[in-house]
């Protein structure tokens, strides 16, 4: 205390008197205790909970992929054929044809199914402009779908272009909800990373609709494509997918196979009551729009591709390879001509 | 007790107007409607408000020398103010709203005394006048720059570009955790809410927008600055507030003090709107009154009343000095011919610089567009963005197409409908001429820009792989990327044959679909720039077309 008497010399340096009339009260030992169980309990709390978030921390996984090839295959059934092609009607005749040559409805869906129809609505055209799948083909094989007992029918397609446009303009979504049919529009919430099994298509984000479903009624529309001369049925798949699809052209044909064999359909419809012949698959313009009155529909996708192919862009299985690489895989057969397949006219 | 009804009225009149902006906000966007196949536009009158804005209206008739569409109907706030001052303000405007609700928070820096001294007339009220004078003048220069201030620009942009956005999202924030939870009632309960929301108030995609956060941030400064003083904004810079202010001047209804029965107990300064001073013995400020009715409501001796016809003396006219005018009019006079020196107008084009389909020439636009953010709002592809540098120093905030984050959808001319002013004038479908219609001579089509290839990053032309998904996407027909074979040699020396993608720059319309479904997203290879824009006849790459 040496310097006392020269801070006390300085007014502004002096110190602070405590006040005399407020005198602290003792600490009690009960209270001392508690203050200490107080300061101990947070401690351990602390400690604990971070001793228990240290041992959780790991790098971040990616999302676990869920493995499933979706087959909704039918049994054969040698009583009916594998492939009709319909002339010759407007759509709602010809998807009753052609449903009726098969077997009939009753052949596909069971009571109680989870029937999700997938068409193509992936472009912002109107049905006269052939880019998406015909309307009235949709509602079609929507009634048939309650009538032959579905618990659900859904209908939906992961767009290209923005799929409100698409949806409405397609005049799908209407002609599906007359029909009472589920219109499911994509949703970026409502996709779950699946492990697609393909040589090169292995974790992709898919549409989790296709996920749930216990049939799909693949509903695809004959077009001219840029890459391949046609797009057909198993392009169609690359609608159940979301992420960054762009990059499936590179290996188109592995990706198609790839595709197909991951998502097995009960059933494919391919609408070629108007075909796109060039400036596909968008279009747009009418004279490159071809009315050929005519419904497509296989359990066998590979020769439904070839087939279709070969009528409308006289395209050989060697013009697109991915037909022999999915005969390859088991998913059917290039030879059409060699399958029992029915012609039927309406007119 | 009539007068003490007063404010209550007014209460739900700003209630309801706050309600229906909002309502009109969130109805500008794509909502599908009527016939299964037909053209979508847009139904709810979302321009409403910009219509019922008259500052929108005279510096519209000053920059283009006419009034676009509905403008006219800007009478309807126009006339009334003459005969009942700035009710505008006090009783409908969503802006004043929500710095009236702000500056009724309980404030540290605002509490009895302080409350009262912060709503005395202040002569930096003044300001916002000069801000009019120089708008206006920058508008008879042919800038709509006023735009940035207008209130309902402010408003859209600030709610559809910031706010709206960033409520998007945490919604989505708080719902999602509850939609993917293992408890049944949990998981129903989020997605009956999330489902609610979308059909109502939700965007369909979550969108975003450039300068978004420095957008929000403004906005919210502007209303805390309504915990300090009530209506910062309204008093110091509103021009539209100034415009009514001046118009006012000659309002025959007006506020009667009775000074005999005043006893200076200071309530209705307490929660005056405009600081204006209405407390006996103080001279009242027509021009700053916003008609709030809170002093009338609020005075214990009924010394206070709005009456037609009195005699009263008063401070009608805006309390401007011929000083500030000139400054108003100078900085007016300067702004333009400087911004113009800076950008030389059409002279030094930004090449990314893409305007919505419809737009006018870019001397046309500037004259016109208030950067109101109507077509980014609306925009389904969240395609258009505010400029930050691309259309000037001028054209801050006005919009551009960002083609690698939204392309121009093909049929879709939602900007072109909600555009108050005809920066993007309004067009068809077939107007807009990207997909052929049934039948019809087909004219020229709407132009954007044009799509060129950056050869050293494309897939089939650089790095020997198969793609083409821009010939996929070209929404065109016939297509504006057509492709040739060509025959390649990869890394292993094996020889493919592979389709290079060209344009065709007669057919490109600059839409952007090639950039967007680009894979190289982040730098695509093929990329639009505004050369070829139909809108420009001087930024044009071909002699003819065919």
């Amino acid at each position: 205390m040496a310097g006392e008497t020269t801070h006390t010399s300085d007014p502004k340096l002096d110190p602070i008197q405590a006040p005399a009339h407020d005198p602290v009260p003792a600490l009690t030992r009960r209270e001392a205790m508690l203050q200490m169980l107080r300061v101990g309990g947070i401690a351990a709390v602390a400690t604990g909970g971070g001793y228990w978030l240290s041992e959780h921390s790991s790098r971040p996984a990616a999302v676990h992929a869920e493995q499933a090839r979706r087959d909704h295959r039918i049994a054969a059934n040698p009583q009916w054929p594998k492939m009709t092609v319909v002339q010759g009607g407007e759509p709602r005749a010809l998807a009753q044809r052609a449903l009726a040559d098969l077997g009939g409805i009753g052949r596909f869906v069971s009571r109680q199914d989870v029937v999700v129809i997938k068409p193509n609505i992936a472009w912002d055209r109107t049905p006269e402009q052939a880019a998406n799948t015909n309307p009235d083909l949709v509602a079609e094989v929507v009634r048939q779908c309650w009538q032959a007992g579905a618990k659900r029918v859904i209908v939906t397609d992961v767009s290209c272009n923005e799929p409100r446009r698409c949806f409405q303009r397609s005049g799908i979504q209407a002609a599906a909800r007359a029909e009472g049919a589920e219109v499911i529009l994509p949703d970026p919430e409502l996709y779950r990373e699946v492990e697609l099994g393909g040589v090169v298509l292995k974790t992709w984000p898919v549409f989790t609709p296709f996920l749930e479903a216990d049939k799909i009624f693949n509903l695809p529309i004959a077009k001219h494509h840029g890459l391949t001369g046609a797009t057909l049925s198993m392009k169609n798949w690359y609608g159940i997918l979301g992420g960054e699809r762009n990059r499936l052209h590179q290996q188109i044909h592995q990706s198609l196979v790839d595709l197909a064999s991951f998502m097995l359909p009960t059933l494919t419809i391919m609408d070629c009551y108007r075909i796109l012949l060039r400036n596909g698959p968008t279009g747009g313009n009418l004279e490159d729009v071809a009315l050929k009155k005519t419904v497509v529909a296989s359990t066998d996708p590979v020769a439904l591709d070839a087939y279709v192919a070969k009528a409308y862009w006289n395209l050989d299985p060697e013009h697109l390879p991915y037909l022999q690489m999915a005969a390859n895989r088991g998913l059917g057969t290039v030879d059409f001509d060699k399958l029992p397949v029915k012609f039927s006219n309406l007119a | 007790m009539v007068r003490s009804k007063l404010p209550l009225l007014r209460r739900i009149s700003q209630i309801f107007f706050l309600a229906l902006f909002l309502g009109l906000l969130v109805f500008t966007s794509l909502r599908p409607s009527g016939g299964a196949t037909s053209d979508i536009h847009m139904r709810a009158p979302v321009r409403l408000f910009f219509e019922w804005d008259p500052l929108v209206a005279i510096a519209n008739a000053f920059a283009s020398h006419a009034l676009y569409r509905g403008l006219l109907w800007s009478l309807l706030i126009l006339l009334p103010t003459l005969f009942l001052g700035r009710f505008f303000c006090g009783w409908i405007c969503p802006m004043g709203t929500l710095q009236h609700f702000v500056g009724n928070m309980p404030s540290e820096a605002k509490r009895g005394k302080q409350r009262i001294e912060s709503n005395r007339y202040r002569r930096w009220q003044t300001a916002k006048y000069v801000v009019l004078i120089a708008g206006l003048i920058a508008a008879c220069f042919g800038s709509m720059a006023i735009g940035w201030l207008d209130p309902f620009s402010l408003l859209v942009r600030s709610f559809g570009l910031a706010i709206l956005p960033a409520f998007n999202f945490a919604v989505r924030a708080v719902l999602l955790p509850l939609e993917h939870s293992h408890i049944a009632f949990i998981k129903t309960t989020g997605q009956t809410l999330h489902q609610a929301l979308q059909a109502t108030v939700l965007d369909f995609r979550m969108p975003h927008f450039a300068q978004g956060l420095v957008l929000g941030v403004l906005f919210l400064l502007i209303l805390a600055a309504s915990l300090r003083i009530t209506r910062l904004w309204c008093r110091s810079i509103c021009p539209l507030g100034a415009l009514l202010g001046a118009v006012s001047r000659w309002s025959i209804l007006g506020l009667h003090k009775d000074p005999a029965t005043c006893n200076h107990c200071n309530r209705c300064e307490l929660h005056c709107q405009g600081g204006d001073d209405p407390i006996g013995g103080a001279k009242w400020h027509k021009s700053e009154c916003l008609m709030c009715m809170n002093c009338v409501g609020s005075c214990p001796e009924h010394s206070l009343s709005f009456r037609f016809f009195r005699n009263e003396s008063e401070v009608a006219s805006p309390d401007l000095s011929r000083r500030k005018t000139l400054t108003g009019i100078a900085a007016g006079v300067a702004a333009v011919p400087l911004m113009r020196a800076n950008t030389g107008l059409g002279k030094s084009r930004h090449e990314r610089l893409l305007r919505p389909p419809g737009s006018l020439d870019e001397n046309e636009f500037l004259s016109r567009c208030i950067r109101c953010g109507e077509c980014m709002k609306v925009c389904p592809n969240n395609s258009l963005h505010p400029t930050l540098d691309q259309a000037g120093l001028e054209g801050l905030w006005t919009p551009t197409m960002v083609p690698r984050i939204g392309y121009c959808e093909p049929s879709c001319v939602l900007c072109s409908e909600v555009c108050p002013t005809g920066a993007i004038w309004q067009i068809t479908p077939k107007e807009k001429g990207w997909v052929v219609g049934v039948g019809g001579a087909q004219s020229q089509p709407v132009r954007l820009g044009t799509a060129f290839y950056d050869r050293g990053r494309c897939l089939p032309w650089a790095l020997a792989t198969d793609c083409i998904v821009c010939e996929e996407w070209c929404p065109v027909s016939p297509k504006a990327i057509y492709v040739q074979e060509a025959e390649v040699i990869d890394s292993a020396g094996n020889t493919k044959t592979l389709k290079q993608p060209r344009i065709d720059p007669s057919r490109c319309v600059g839409c952007g679909a090639c950039e967007y479904a680009c894979p190289l997203q982040e730098h695509p290879a093929v990329y639009v720039t505004s050369i070829g824009e139909s809108r420009s006849p001087s930024s044009q790459i071909l002699l003819s077309r065919k």
